[in-house]
């Protein structure tokens, strides 16, 4: 046992908190998650003696424990600060300074990211994309998120907290006073810049409930077949379309799931529309209940956006005292529905809609094999509606304006508007809601990002695009997103963009297909070599084979899109590589540098090579 | 075996082929052996030149063919392997060593260390559980080459043409694939002749 592991070993007594929260949740085994959750906060380790007491209280093996809490980021196995700082370090945030950031924490700390001072006070560490990719570099600080970090920013929040203020306290002095939504917007700057006709404009609260209550579930689902709404996650699959299959579906209990996972990196729409517009998604999580049927619901928040937990329970709990939750809904007998809040826990692939039903059940957030799709088998093995926080939107104010208002809006195959999430190298960075069809161009010049040389579209498993094509249209036919546009000037290096994106994979697979868990390490090290000018113009060849082979026998969507940084670079910018790439000399590979290689050697046996050294005479 | 198809054909001149062990075990080389008698057929198309199978220690001419085995390791190896890619037209890399590095590249597992290499030497001759070593010193006679950083695959340090897979590719697999080179047939494997499992 390590140091650190002694120090933080659970207190006496541990064994009685840690059963009083599984009490909390029935012991209910499906409650895992929230239950390690609790853990985690109360001891701010999982040790291995509180799994076993877990294990006892829940009915599982302790391994089936063990399994679940070694599968999530912000749960952990060795003991954490009381205060941990995870700084997240994707790719935006890096260019924005985070080197000197992180300097600063590390500094003032006296800690490397990944450690823990010795007095167990801080922990600090690296995460992906937070979703404050437009206030970048941004960290959260226990449940705390701060952003637009500076150095100088940064000494004064380690001294603050240094001297027993409360992560809270450094948002403001009379944090306690405020209310949930103040606090979140104190917090985090919601930057809408363009707010666009469904969504962010005005409009009536519940009206589109109002109406649904006068349809039949059938002709609710017929109001969002017309209006040609697709899912706004990434997959773009037709929402209504989604909801017939799941009231077609014989069952007893039915499931409406709201995917808040917002992991994809550079989105951040889902977080503005949970700060600035939660009544209109859970109104249109109550219509996709009355329209298939489902009496229970779970909102999926991802662990990083903890700080907007009491601003949607508060939410919650308005409804339910409004009749708008609950039974009887609006006055209507037998229209039962209520939702739960189930928070994540830093896990990319928990977004992936089988992933997060996995999630909710209380087990390691893996994909599962499909068919059968959600719609047919979802939680607990009922059909289940899995939908974007976007599209549960704009299926409230579609019910609200009718199908035909929402159908004209837009262009053919792609309906209505939606929200882009633009951040990076751009003077305006924030959420812009415009209807489907404008081109690339159009967006970057409103946000104030036409210099740009390179565009990622729909974050690292979309596709970078490169200034001769910044006329293509942003439809589902055309530059699909789910949100994310990340604006990259002619400064930044497109190979170490590609590099770290393919890190983020490789951290976030969930290692079940070893394509995907293997091949994504293979394919970051190769693109390591042609930043290193160590790659061979073959490489390239190996760069579209092995991608190939991933998308191929990958099980879900991570490693289906998980090459897409470099198949699409190597399709828009293939001078980048072709660059970088050396040619062999009379098929001698330029590329196998002899004397590093024996570098090592030479010292550790004191003497030179009599092969390559030319003076070893001498 | 002459009516054969791919039996190789008599009249063509005769090609010259040179073979090499670097980080092997020598397997490959006994695997060519596993021809058996089909090695007459195959002399009557071929010379060898260097090659531990004639003990010839230096190229005496140009040759057609040369034959890999192992991978790099050390400095030796690499500039084996690049007089090699000098004297000879066609490289084959012959089994899993030359490929991919095979089993010594189990050496380039040793990855969250400063020094992979002495880590990997001391576990070898000093601090390995069953080690009977009285000198308790790593060997450093000057003959000895310099042992390269980690364990390369051939295609790292030159161009290869063929490579032949296997531990150890069995004596048809390198009958046929040798036949049918020497005779302008060779159109890639049949799987079921390279699939192991
Ligand atoms: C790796 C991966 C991550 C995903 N992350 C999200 C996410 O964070 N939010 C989301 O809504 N959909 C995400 N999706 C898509 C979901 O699987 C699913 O298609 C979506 O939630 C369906 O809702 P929609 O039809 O309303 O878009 C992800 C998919 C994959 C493969
Ligand atoms: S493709 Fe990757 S993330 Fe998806 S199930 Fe397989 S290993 Fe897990
Ligand atoms: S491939 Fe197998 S048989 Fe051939 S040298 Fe390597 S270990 Fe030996
Ligand atoms: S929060 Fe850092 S990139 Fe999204």
């Amino acid at each position: 046992m390590t140091a650190g592991e002694t120090a933080g070993a659970p207190a006496s007594g541990y064994q009685d908190q840690v059963a009083q929260i599984c009490d909390s949740y029935d012991n209910d085994p499906h409650r895992m998650l929230d239950i390690l959750r609790d853990v985690q906060d109360r001891f701010r380790w999982i040790a291995r003696e509180t799994m076993q007491t877990v294990a006892e209280k829940t009915g599982l093996t302790q391994i089936a424990v063990e399994g679940v809490a070694s599968f999530y980021a912000f749960l952990s196995l060795a003991p954490k600060g009381r205060i941990t700082i995870r700084l997240c370090d994707d790719i935006v945030d890096q260019f924005a300074g985070l080197p000197e950031v992180t300097e600063s924490f590390e500094k003032a700390l006296g800690i490397g990211i990944g450690e823990t001072t010795s007095d167990g006070g801080f922990s600090l560490e690296y995460t992906p994309c937070i979703g404050m990719c437009d206030q970048a570099p941004a960290a959260m600080i226990n449940d705390v998120i701060v952003t637009n970090l500076t150095p100088e920013k940064t000494r004064a929040l380690v001294a603050a907290l240094k001297s027993g203020k409360r992560p809270e306290d450094l948002i403001s002095p009379d944090f306690d006073d405020l209310t949930p939504h103040q606090r979140a917007v104190t917090m985090v700057e919601n930057n809408i810049r363009h707010a666009g006709a469904v969504l962010l404009g005005p409009a009536a609260p519940d009206a589109g409930l109002k109406n649904a209550l006068d349809l039949t579930p059938s002709r609710i689902i017929k109001e969002l077949e017309d209006s040609g709404l697709r899912g706004c996650g990434g997959a773009g699959f037709p929402t209504g379309r989604k909801w017939r299959f799941a009231a077609e579906t014989e069952a007893e209990r039915r499931f409406v799931i709201c995917n808040a996972d917002e992991g994809e990196p550079g989105t951040f729409k889902d977080r503005v529309l949970l700060t600035e517009r939660p009544h209109l998604l859970i109104e249109g999580m109550t219509i996709a209940a009355r329209a298939v049927g489902a009496r229970e619901g779970l909102l999926y928040l991802r662990g990083e956006y903890i700080y907007l937990r009491d601003l949607l329970e508060e939410v919650l709990a308005d409804r339910r005292a409004r009749g708008l939750l609950g039974d009887g809904i609006m006055g209507v007998d037998g229209f039962d529905f209520d939702i739960r809040l189930q928070l994540g826990a830093g896990a990319y692939i928990c977004g992936e809609e089988g992933a997060l039903i996995s999630s909710c059940e209380g087990l390691p957030g893996e994909p599962k094999t499909r068919p059968p799709f959600p719609v047919t088998r979802g939680y607990l093995g009922f059909p289940t509606v899995v939908n974007n926080v976007e599209t549960l939107c704009h299926a409230a104010r579609i019910l609200d304006r009718g199908s035909k208002w929402f159908f004209d809006m837009g262009t053919e195959g792609s309906h209505g508007t939606k929200l882009f999430s633009v951040s990076g190298d751009c003077l305006n960075p924030g959420i812009y809601e415009l209807p489907y069809g404008l081109s690339l161009k159009e967006l970057l010049e409103m946000a104030g990002g036409e210099d740009a040389a390179a565009v990622l579209v729909g974050g690292p498993s979309g596709a970078m695009i490169a200034r001769d094509t910044f006329d293509r249209k942003l439809t589902f036919d055309d530059l699909a997103t789910g949100g994310a546009i990340t604006v990259f000037s002619k400064d930044r290096n497109v190979l170490e963009i590609v590099e770290y994106y393919m890190s983020f994979f490789v951290h976030e697979s969930c290692g079940y297909c070893t394509p995907c868990r293997v091949g994504n390490v293979l394919l970051q090290k190769a693109v390591a070599k042609f930043r290193e000018g160590l790659a061979n113009p073959e490489d390239i060849a190996y760069l579209k084979d092995l991608s190939g082979t991933i998308i191929e026998t990958s099980r879900c969507g991570l490693g289906m899109t998980s090459p897409n940084p470099i198949l699409s670079t190597l399709e828009n910018f293939p001078l980048v590589y072709s660059a970088m790439a050396k040619p062999s000399k009379d098929r001698i590979r330029d590329t196998f540098d002899i004397q590093s290689a024996i570098d090592g050697a030479r010292k550790l046996a004191k003497r030179r090579s009599y092969v390559f050294d030319r003076d070893f005479s001498q | 075996m002459p009516d054969s198809q791919d039996a190789p054909a008599a009249d063509l001149p005769k090609a010259r082929i040179a073979t090499a062990s670097l980080a092997g075990c020598f397997g490959c080389h006994m695997a060519i052996l596993d021809i058996d008698e089909r090695l007459i057929d195959l002399m009557a198309l071929v010379e060898f030149d260097r090659s531990p199978l004639t003990d010839i220690k230096k190229f005496t001419k140009r040759c057609d063919i040369g034959i890999i085995e192992g991978g790099c390791c050390n400095e030796e190896n690499v500039h084996v392997l690049q007089d090699f890619r000098e004297n000879c037209d066609i490289l084959i890399g012959l089994g899993q060593c030359a490929i991919m590095g095979g089993l010594p590249a189990m050496r380039n597992a040793i990855m969250h260390s400063d020094e992979p290499l002495r880590e990997c030497l001391e576990e070898a001759y000093i601090t390995g559980r069953y080690i009977r070593n009285k000198t308790h010193n790593i060997p450093n006679d000057p003959a000895l080459p310099l042992l390269l950083d980690k364990v390369y695959a051939c295609s790292e340090v030159v161009e290869m043409d063929y490579q032949i897979p296997g531990c150890a590719p069995t004596g048809d697999v390198i009958f046929e694939t040798l036949s049918k080179l020497l005779t302008g047939k060779f159109r890639g494997f049949e799987r079921e002749t390279i699939k192991f499992d």
